[in-house]
């Protein structure tokens, strides 16, 4: 059954994707109300298979690299619509929903049984410390996908030649805001997981900081969040060298997450 | 019964001739008013905007009714009727659907897409449907143009992107800020391609306007149009730090703004993005500027370029646009000759009744005695078999287009009915 939600949530994130592509091209109302309702009902499903999890394993499931895969493309969707709601981007879908339906097909792709959960980890932690991390980690995400419009937007902008996704793409003063307020989200999110996870190490290990690599890489990308911020509150760095510093900010999330936890023996080997 | 079209416009007629045969405020209210009684006009309504005169009528015979149109425009208007005829265009029948169409979908504008005419057509048609000089014919042509040229802006980019420069540099401005109506606007230099372009950002509700001109007097006339401040050239580097949108033509040789100026600027500026549109020529405005961050520089050839591509886009859409057109006729056309048909299904049933009334009124003298629920019941049967015995002739005349003027002459000679008689009834 829970595989049965997530592969259902899978087909219509996959739906969304190819409706997203397509309305880069077209600008039709039915379009993007269409793949609006893909993602919408994927997202229920997609939740309704989150609770399952839940209900069978007895603790939050995002212990195992499948479910955070799967976790980590929830939160994505459900920042999107967040945005969605106050700013009406539909267009950001088709940036964002690629990302989405790659993070669930290598979700799908690995081992999906529920295991037992090693007691040191059966705390109260576990569901503060990475719902914060995945939630902040989404946050930077969209705010990738937004740089990278800035930079296709403002390629049009600086060479005059305009044709192909202008006319669909926000403004750049909307995407450098936008850039801005998911990064002002993700960023107090990340400092929450670092703080939360090191006194989770604490009650579980005894040692709030090992210098394991997940730690290293995670301190890497909160310190790029920061210069971020504090480049465009000092010296006014925004619209393209704020898209790419959150481009690379992002890139680096990825390397942890896949990188690290593929290769690593360290603490986080569960994820 | 014919739909005919005369007028001018544009193409045809200078603006000395158009202004003079233009019908505006009451003097539309009286020409609606003769013209609907000349002979031979059955309905009229008159479009009259600063690019066009037209009068779309329903008339009798073409010719008739063109040579009395002109006649009546010439004497109304004052106008020397030579120089008339050079600039009147008539159409009839399907060309005159065609033609209106065409107009109604901004297809026959000076700029293409323009969406005025539209507006201008329904008011014209309002105002005609006031005074009642339209009748079935022309209210339903024109309906049918309303939904022809909403079929085409909906189903066309024709009325999608700026085809004139301080338009395209508005529409620049939108893709750049999100919003206009916060943003510090500069006017550097006032020309008069400048003072348009400013008009529109104007009216897209800019915050503040400064103006800076090498007189400074000047400056503070038109910033007192604008609603402005106006400053001494001298100090407009100075402005530049809290200006988002500043259009330049100053009329100097040279380039009075330079990248390392600039970069000063932007860095006071926290680098808060700011849109620079040199329309002077020789330009005024280094064009390296365009390479610093947050910094978009469009000089004249650069917008110029923009609406001409536009106005290519727009003609591309205008094909598809004349299809949509041409797809509409065909149904109207149809509607129209449906019309034909009606006096002979008019005399066909008078008819039919008139000699039902006749072999009723025999029976009843050689009956007398029937009681009024027997007389009723006959009456009763005598209509039903009218009606059954008219109707496949009347469904067949009103939905059969292709035989129709056969079946027309065959029904008369049948019945022996002279349909030209009750034509007008």
């Amino acid at each position: 059954m829970g595989t049965t939600l997530f592969e259902l949530a899978l087909i219509f994130y996959f739906a969304a994707t190819v409706i997203s592509v397509i309305e880069l091209f077209k600008e039709k109302k039915v379009i993007s109300h269409l793949m609006l309702s893909l993602v919408g009902i994927g997202f229920v499903l997609h939740t309704a298979n989150i609770i399952q999890r839940y209900v069978v394993a007895g603790h939050i499931p995002i212990t195992n690299f499948h479910e955070s895969a799967s976790f980590f493309s929830w939160s994505i969707v459900f920042i999107f619509f967040i945005l969605q709601f106050r700013y009406k981007v539909s267009i950001l879908c088709s940036f964002v929903m690629p990302v989405v339906f790659l993070l669930m097909v290598s979700s799908s792709m690995l081992p999906q049984e529920i295991k037992p959960l090693s007691p040191v980890l059966q705390s109260y932690w576990l569901v503060i410390h990475t719902v914060v991390a995945f939630l902040g980690n989404a946050a930077f995400a969209i705010a990738f996908g937004v740089g990278m419009m800035y930079l296709v937007q403002e390629h049009y902008v600086k060479s005059k030649h305009f044709g192909g996704i202008f006319g669909r793409l926000p403004s750049l003063q909307t995407l450098d805001e936008l850039n801005y307020k998911l990064i002002t989200l993700g960023f107090p999110l990340l400092t929450l997981a670092i703080i939360t996870g090191s006194l989770w190490a604490e009650s579980a290990w005894g040692s709030y900081w090992r210098w394991d690599p997940r730690e290293v890489w995670s301190l890497t990308t909160w310190f790029i969040y920061a210069i971020i911020l504090h480049a465009r509150l000092i010296a006014g760095w925004r619209g393209r060298r704020a898209a790419m510093l959150s481009i690379a900010g992002f890139l680096i999330i990825l390397v942890t997450f896949f990188g690290i936890t593929l290769l690593q023996k360290g603490l986080h080997v569960f994820l | 019964m014919k739909i005919f079209v005369a007028g001018l416009n544009h193409n045809t007629a200078d603006v000395e001739v158009r202004e003079k045969v233009a019908f505006s405020g009451a003097r539309l209210d009286e020409g609606l008013r003769r013209f609907r009684e000349l002979p031979g006009i059955e309905e009229v309504m008159i479009l009259s905007t600063c690019n066009r005169v037209e009068l779309y009528t329903h008339v009798k015979d073409t010719e008739k009714a063109s040579e009395s149109i002109k006649n009546f425009l010439s004497e109304f208007h004052n106008v020397n009727r030579t120089s008339l005829d050079k600039a009147i265009y008539t159409f009839d029948d399907v060309n005159a659907i065609r033609h209106i169409f065409r107009v109604a979908s901004s297809l026959d504008s000076m700029v293409i897409g323009e969406p005025q005419i539209l507006g201008q057509l329904k008011e014209a048609f309002e105002i005609a449907l006031d005074k009642k000089t339209t009748g079935i014919l022309l209210n339903r042509l024109m309906k049918k143009a309303i939904s022809v040229a909403k079929r085409v802006r909906s189903e066309t980019r024709i009325a999608e992107n700026a085809v004139s420069i301080s338009f395209a540099a508005v529409e620049l401005a939108k893709k750049i800020f999100a919003d206009l109506s916060g943003k510090v606007f500069m006017l550097l230099g006032a020309g008069e391609m400048a003072e348009l372009a400013a008009r529109h950002l104007m009216s897209s509700g800019v915050k503040e306007v400064i103006v800076a001109n090498r007189s400074y007097e000047r400056a503070c006339d038109l910033s007192k149009e604008f609603n402005g401040r106006p400053v001494k050239l001298d100090d407009f580097l100075r402005e530049m730090v809290h200006s988002d949108i500043v259009i330049c033509s100053t009329g100097a040789p040279t380039y009075i703004l330079m990248k390392e100026q600039m970069h000063k600027v932007m860095k006071e500026r926290k680098q808060r993005p700011v849109f620079l549109i040199d329309i002077s020529v020789p330009r005024n405005i280094d064009p390296k500027i365009n390479d610093l961050d947050n910094v978009y520089l469009y000089n004249i050839d650069d917008l110029q370029g923009i609406v001409d591509t536009n106005m290519f886009e727009r003609k591309k859409e205008a094909e598809k646009a004349e299809k949509i057109v041409e797809e509409e006729i065909e149904p109207f056309l149809k509607w129209l000759a449906s019309l034909d048909s009606v006096p002979t299904i008019v005399a066909l049933r008078e008819k039919a009744e008139e000699i039902g009334k006749e072999e009723l009124e025999k029976l009843m003298n050689r009956f007398p005695d029937m009681d009024k629920k027997q007389q009723q019941a006959i009456e009763y049967m005598t209509s039903a078999i009218i009606n059954k015995l008219i109707h496949p002739p009347t469904k067949a005349l009103k939905e059969d287009p292709e035989d129709r003027d056969l079946m027309i002459a065959i029904i008369k000679k049948l019945y022996g009915i002279n349909g030209e008689e009750n034509k007008d009834k």
